[in-house]
């Protein structure tokens, strides 16, 4: 077996409150696994709460997939985050600081951006959303 | 479902979140200590969060908002020991807690709630006359 990225692949459902919880629990163990420092895994978790919360609250639901990068030398976690919900008309606008549809702070798409390394949006109206997240040791 | 206990120590309330919140308990949390201070007449809440290993925009707001509400029901809040690395990310995501008092631990927030509000005489510490002191 070759350690292909995809062989620690995680999938956790998002349909409560308490899988919010789970899905950080997750994302500390592989970042921990990983050995990111502490700063770094509390930025990654605090990133995956905020977008899980999202996936439940604005996607209705959906699911999250954990799993371990290896690129040459460089190790990471990547997080992708994904929901069949309305998904986003104006991403300019979600992206914005202080920017809410809610009642939140509108603070979980733009500070989770500056929390990570990579960060990716993929949405339609319609089309659901999937926003993949990855946070690389240093 | 969890309920996070809130103490109450003469006219003080303390509560130390030691689970991963879920949204609901925070949001109970909230309405919780609202409800004591009112029960109460507490002067002084204070919220230790050494045991958080991350504070996101929802329990922010819930810190937030406990503060505010607290203070307008004639109360101050302090929120104690939050870690270094929570810290650090709370600035980067964009969190400010505006309004929210903090210190570094449990006995620097008793003390800054001692000073901040009329407590009835509370023997502690180092008193003028002792001589012994350190
Ligand atoms: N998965 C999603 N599906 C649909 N809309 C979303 C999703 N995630 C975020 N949004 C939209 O982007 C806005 C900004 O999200 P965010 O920055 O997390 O702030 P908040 O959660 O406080 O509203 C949300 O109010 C919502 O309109
Ligand atoms: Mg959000």
């Amino acid at each position: 077996m070759t350690d292909a990225p995809t062989d620690d692949q995680t999938v956790l459902p998002l349909k409560a409150d308490s899988d919010v919880v789970r899905v950080r629990q997750l994302v500390r163990d592989v970042a921990t696994a990983v050995r990111l420092s502490l700063v770094d895994q509390t930025k990654l978790v605090t990133a995956a709460s905020e977008l899980a919360r999202n996936t439940l609250v604005y996607g209705g639901g959906g699911e999250a997939r954990v799993r371990r990068l290896t690129q040459g030398t460089s190790v990471g976690v990547e997080v992708v985050f994904s929901d069949d919900g309305p998904g986003i008309a104006d991403t300019d606008l979600a992206l914005t600081d202080g920017w809410t549809s809610g009642n939140g702070l509108g603070l979980g798409l733009s500070g989770t951006r500056r929390l990570v390394d990579d960060f990716h949006l993929d949405t339609a109206p319609g089309a659901g959303t999937t926003v993949t997240i990855a946070k690389w040791r240093r | 479902m969890e309920r996070i206990p809130i103490l109450r120590i003469g006219e003080m309330l303390l509560v130390s979140i030691q689970v991963d919140l879920q949204d609901h308990t925070a949001l109970m949390l909230q309405d919780d200590l609202s409800n004591r201070i009112v029960e109460t007449g507490a002067k002084g809440v204070l919220i230790d969060i050494s045991a958080l290993e991350i504070v996101d925009s929802f329990i922010g707001r819930m810190i937030s908002t406990t503060a505010a509400v607290s203070r307008v029901l004639d109360a101050e809040t302090v929120v104690v020991g939050m870690q270094p690395a929570v810290a650090i990310t709370l600035v980067e995501l964009g969190l400010t807690l505006s309004g929210v008092r903090t210190a570094l631990d449990v006995d620097r927030g008793l003390r800054m709630l001692r000073d901040s509000v009329e407590f009835p005489v509370v023997e502690r510490g180092v008193t003028p006359d002792d001589g012994r002191a350190d």
